[in-house]
């Protein structure tokens, strides 16, 4: 498109009183050689209708909008789908922020203040003139059928409710028929008021449902050997369950381990593999992927006192729920229920168990007491678990007088016999019971095996699934679906030990997003957090040295690469965070709004003066997540930000590249910041892995600063959470206090 | 984009707190047209007030943050604040909805500069503060508002306090004579967000809520906590002001009783677990005595739970409370027996904390129109009519098992608008 730039210039909301405006205006025209209006109100009705006037008279398509945040009047300053706005932030970041004058200081704070919004002005009209529209990526094939992986409850209902909205789906299910573990149930939780009875078990009017449905497709006895390509692509291997493919998934392998493979120093694991680039001409193509593959029961020979797997007497809830459906539970008389393992030693229930194995605790003991009147079973809980309504069911059981409860720590199980101390009923407690029954966890199938398979340069499997214990989960409490593989919604037993109600909420809910990242894919655009982004990266290869920092770094797995290590971009992967960006040495990867040369010039556009010890200028890039909005509320709040402080608005501080910092140094600027999420267990970071990878990267840009002469310490990364906003004013004074002192960078001027 | 009036197709979520939000975004992000509406001045409800989410320890505002730029960036979604539903016709499919806005007093015209509440006199209890500190009566209700636009309580308005508000803004924003606005949309589904309330601490006479300042709940304690609380992030007992130096937690305040909410609120356990987090943080060396029936942190919050029973400060005692006792030194006595020893015990504090329930907002404000609920006021999602539910006016619930619903609910609504 050619553009036709112009900048406006509120002066509303206090700018034209705190700043000379006509001086700023200037800037633009001058220096910048770019049109320059200004206007008393933009963002009212008035300044909303000159700006579309200019658009139409004037044929204005590009608008360096300065005045407020980016974050506020969005829709005001929102001038159609073929024209580009950019901001600069006059309001919150520089008249807010200004403080007032120390004593003896008013001529230089109203020139500082002059000069910091001039380089705001310089930056937004440098950022209009670099940023380009950008088209959205269009596939070249799309396929929009869902694959389901797993025909339990979860598997069953994401298909069933995404074939309601329309969509194609295909199950698949390892074992011969569909049901899964509900096959095996004799009935299921109560799911509606007065939440009295338990209820008949569904599982085959679910099956039933799925096999007359027409948008859906049923291959039992089948698994995924490897999923390669991308949403609204993916190409799949099914194979026969158990059966070893040519196209399984291959382990990912080092470039140290590949070393020793070839020096024949070590097994291949994908000994007689096809490579996980090449890609199987005759697999099935699918557009996004729900993994259903639930939960196998945990293991609990480990607890010795409770004597599972030498005492025949102790079964596990699972093996029990197998015996009350296969009628075996004649001569069970008495049964007890032990909730948690650890004797005197804590007070938690088996690991993996979740509020389910209270119910399913509470709901074996009305079996035991339905199979016959003068059955009695005992419940010995240290915390019993029924949360939200599941509370009135507990309160019917309590009412039955053949039903014990009590809280307790069982200490021991012998023959037919259990200790327990430290009773409601005040003393020890020995019961002589038929059978004990151990209310072992759910293992999400994701613990121990790949299961997704996928054919991806970062491997078959989800990343860092320890952090959730093993299960196929998000970090993110407000986003319970983003994983780091775009376009594959876990759900059910895989992602979290859930009760019926629950998975089927949870299934219905992965199908929907299934669903919306193949449209998104197929309107090229990004799904969640840059929902709708029409950018996507896009590389210069001729300049690649194949380093393979990118597809290392990717924290969605969004690039594979060829042999020689040449990136392979899968757009429908990428969540547009810029993290392959910040980790190109050859700066050849960059956004049609967000590149390597566009933030390197905003950052040359700093007007950088010399000989001025009260004139330093020390670069600040900021997380727009989390970074940005706490320094707009520290503005809202008027707090005092140092005047030589510039702030560079980053997607995440993955995308930060370090040249930009060695830009800024090279420029004269004398410090440079990045300020972002936290990282570690409990990150914060919205694209998962950006701001750790920031944080290494600053580690080592700090050897070469010394190597340069200069002191490691005028770059610094630092974490701020979004509530920091009285804290951030002092986090990065006191920043700007340090570089103070270590003087002014001596390439100044150079 | 489709008109004002919406499409056949179009979904209306009730309600514009996370769940709301989730269900909003998640069918607009799929390409259906969505009328979001809220009854506050702002979106993000009770999330919104939360100093941070168990057990990460994160600012709920950070995922609102992201929801709120979603929201900018997604034209299918229509955003309409202090609106209420006033009456729903028609079917499946096709429901004709009355909304109603009440008056905000600013218009578009406002930069959110703040001019007006620097010139307002006049001064209101702040709400979203549980009433804790006073804001001006021309205000925005939080930093963090999305929108960022001022709201004025004209009651609140003295004349003079009205002729300075309306003469600071230099926008013509203020408009004093605004009225309700109605309008009629038409919509295929309705999915009910309405969310939960804290239950009323002064229905349950024993804990004395009303009869001592030292006797909180656990929202109040939330925005203590905040950054931009009515304290700046301290925790202190009202009134005096005092640092305590002793809490009591008191579980299952409303909820697991018949007399009150008969089901189990769900996050009371873990919100209490994270406030020791804030008291720790704020008083390594204050005694903390948890008074609870059930410790309910199942699946991955039990770590946390274990995490933090080990803090050596901290007495955690089986037994329902049966009686806050105020004392004459500002302090309180709670009173409980030990289910484990039958011991009564009697324990002074300087802050006593009441882990309220979550009731449904809509068992408290009374629905607007006849729908189907339990007995406890949660609404009945019906895929066939295409009247659905999510978060916690479905069931109580944290905010992850919220979001499911919610995304869950998106579906259900997608399916009505693609069947008919």
């Amino acid at each position: 498109m050619d553009k036709k730039i112009c900048t406006y210039i509120c002066t509303g909301c206090g700018i034209g009183e705190a700043l000379d405006i006509e001086a700023l205006s200037a800037v633009v025209t001058g220096e910048m050689s770019q049109e320059c209006k200004t206007h008393a109100c933009l963002c009212g009705s008035e300044g909303q209708a000159f700006l579309k006037q200019e658009k139409k008279a004037e044929g204005i398509n590009t608008f360096t909008i300065c005045a407020c945040s980016p974050r506020v009047m969005q829709n005001e300053f929102e001038m159609g789908d073929d024209c580009i706005t950019v901001r600069g932030n006059l309001r919150e970041q520089v008249i807010w922020t200004a403080g007032d004058a120390e004593e003896g200081q008013e001529d230089s704070h109203k020139e500082w203040l002059q000069e910091t919004a001039s380089d705001y002005v310089r930056m937004a009209c440098t950022r209009a003139s670099k940023t380009e529209m950008p088209e959205a990526y269009e596939m070249e094939s799309m396929n929009k059928e869902i694959l389901v992986m797993g025909g339990g409850i979860a598997g069953i209902t994401a298909a069933v409710e995404a074939a309601k909205a329309g969509s194609k789906v295909t199950i698949i299910e390892k074992a011969a028929v569909l049901g899964g573990k509900a096959n095996g149930w004799v009935k299921q939780f109560p799911t509606s008021h007065p939440y009295a009875e338990l209820e008949e078990n569904s599982i085959a009017s679910m099956i039933a449902e799925a096999e007359s449905d027409s948008n859906i497709t049923i291959k039992t006895s089948t698994e995924v050997a490897r999923i390669g390509g991308s949403p609204g692509d993916f190409k799949v291997t099914l194979k026969a369950a158990d059966a070893d493919s040519e196209w399984d998934a291959p382990a990912k392998v080092g470039v140290d381990e590949q070393d020793l493979i070839d020096k024949g120093e070590k097994e291949d694991p994908n000994e007689g593999l096809k490579p996980y680039g090449e890609v199987n001409e005759k697999a099935d193509t699918f557009g996004a992927v729900v993994l259903a593959t639930g939960w196998v029961p945990a293991d609990v020979s480990e607890y010795e006192h409770l004597g599972y797997g030498s005492n025949d007497k102790v079964v596990t809830n699972a093996e029990f729920e197998a015996m009350a459906k296969n009628g075996k539970l004649e001569g069970i008389n008495n049964v007890a229920f032990v909730m948690s393992p650890g004797a005197e030693e804590h007070d938690e229930d088996f690991p993996y168990a979740s509020s389910v194995t209270s119910m399913v605790a509470l709901k074996q003991a009305k079996y035991v007491r339905e199979n016959n009147d003068d059955a009695k079973a005992y419940i010995l809980y240290q915390h019993m678990r029924t949360p939200g309504n599941m509370e009135l069911f507990y309160k019917g059981v309590q009412l039955d007088d053949g039903i014990f409860m009590t809280k307790a720590t069982v200490t021991g199980v012998e023959g037919g016999t259990v200790h327990a101390k430290d009773t409601l009923l005040g003393e020890d407690l020995e019961l002589d019971v038929d059978l004990v029954v151990l209310a072992a966890g759910m293992v999400p199938t994701t613990k121990d095996a790949n299961i997704i398979n996928l054919a991806y340069r970062q491997g078959p499997a989800f990343l860092d699934l320890d952090l959730f214990d093993g299960y196929a989960d998000s970090h993110f409490i407000c986003f319970p679906y983003e994983t780091r593989r775009t376009g594959i919604y876990a759900c059910g037993g895989v992602r979290k030990a859930m009760n019926m109600q629950e998975t089927i909420d949870d299934a219905t809910g992965a199908a929907l997003k299934a669903i919306q990242a193949i449209e998104s894919a197929d309107h090229g655009v990004s799904v969640h957090p840059r929902s709708g982004d029409k950018t996507y990266p896009e590389f210069f290869m001729q300049r690649c040295t194949q380093c393979k920092r990118c597809t290392e770094e990717c924290p969605f797995g969004a690039l594979d690469d060829d042999e020689k290590g040449t990136p392979l971009p899968n757009p429908s992967r990428c969540r547009r965070c810029g993290t392959c960006m910040g980790a190109c040495p050859e700066r050849i990867i960059g956004f049609k709004d967000y590149n390597i040369d566009l933030i390197a010039s905003m950052i040359k556009s700093i007007e950088v003066p010399e000989d001025d010890d009260d004139k330093l200028r020390i670069l600040i890039f900021a997380c727009e997540n989390d970074a940005y909005p706490a320094l707009d509320m520290a503005g809202m709040r008027k707090h005092k930000l140092n005047h030589m402080i510039r702030f560079i608005p980053v997607r995440c501080l993955g995308s930060v590249n370090m040249a930009w910092i060695r830009d800024a140094l090279s420029a004269g600027l004398d410090g440079a910041m990045l300020l972002g999420c936290s990282y570690g267990d409990d990150y914060q970071c919205h694209f998962v892995k950006g701001s750790e990878i920031a944080s290494t990267r600053m580690e080592n840009i700090g050897d070469t600063l010394s190597s340069l002469g200069l002191e490691p310490e005028r770059v610094r990364s630092e974490s701020v959470a979004i509530t920091d906003y009285d804290k951030v004013a002092d986090l990065v004074n006191d920043f700007v206090d340090e570089i103070v002192e270590l003087g002014p960078n001596p390439f100044k001027g150079f | 984009m489709t008109d004002e009036q919406g499409t056949s197709g179009a979904i209306l979520v009730v309600g514009g707190g996370i769940s709301g939000l989730t269900a909003a975004l998640e069918a607009a992000e799929v390409g259906n047209d969505v009328f979001l509406v809220e009854k506050n001045a702002y979106f993000g409800g009770r999330v919104a007030q939360l100093n941070q989410y168990f057990p990460k320890l994160c600012p709920p505002s950070c995922g609102l943050e992201i929801n709120f730029k979603r929201i900018k960036d997604n034209r299918r979604i229509r955003t309409y604040t202090m609106t209420s539903v006033t009456a729903v016709s028609g079917g499946p499919g096709n429901y004709e909805v009355t909304l109603e806005t009440a008056p905000r007093y600013v218009n578009s015209n406002c930069t959110a500069c703040g001019d007006c509440a620097d010139a307002c006199t006049d001064e209101i209890d702040n709400d979203f503060n549980f009433g804790m500190n006073k804001s001006k009566a021309a205000y925005l209700p939080h930093e963090m508002a999305f929108p960022r636009r001022y709201v004025i309580n004209k009651d609140a308005l003295s004349d003079e306090g009205a002729a300075a508000v309306k003469a600071s803004c230099k926008y013509g924003a203020v408009d004093l004579d605004m009225g309700t606005d109605s309008k009629t949309i038409t919509v295929a589904s309705i999915i009910w967000a309405t969310g939960w309330t804290p239950y009323d601490p002064t229905k349950m006479d024993n804990l004395k809520y009303n009869e001592s300042d030292a006797i909180v709940t656990n929202m109040m304690i939330e925005r203590m906590a905040a950054p931009g609380g009515p304290t700046d992030g301290a925790i202190l007992r009202p009134g005096d002001n005092k640092e305590p130096e002793s809490f009591a937690f008191v579980q299952c305040a409303g909820s697991r009783d018949e007399n009150h909410l008969e089901f189990c609120s769900y996050i009371c356990c873990m919100a209490t677990f994270k406030q020791m987090t804030y008291i720790r943080e704020r008083y390594p060396e204050a005694k903390i005595y948890v008074f609870y029936i059930d410790l309910r942190t199942p699946g991955k919050y039990e770590k946390f739970r274990e995490k933090l029973m080990k803090d050596e400060h901290s007495t955690f005692i089986k037994g329902k409370v049966a009686e806050i006792i105020p004392e004459s030194d500002g302090s309180v006595t709670v009173v409980a027996e030990n289910a484990m020893t039958g011991e009564k015990i009697k324990q002074n504090v300087d802050l006593a904390v009441l882990a309220t329930g979550m009731q449904p907002s809509l068992n408290v404000d009374g629905a607007p129109v006849p729908l189907d609920t339990d007995p406890s006021g949660f609404v009945n999602s019906n895929p066939e009519t295409g009247i659905l539910s999510a978060g916690c006016a479905c069931r109580a619930a944290d905010v992850v098992t919220s979001n499911q619903s919610a995304t869950a609910a998106a579906l259900k609504a997608i399916q009505v608008s693609r069947r008919s």
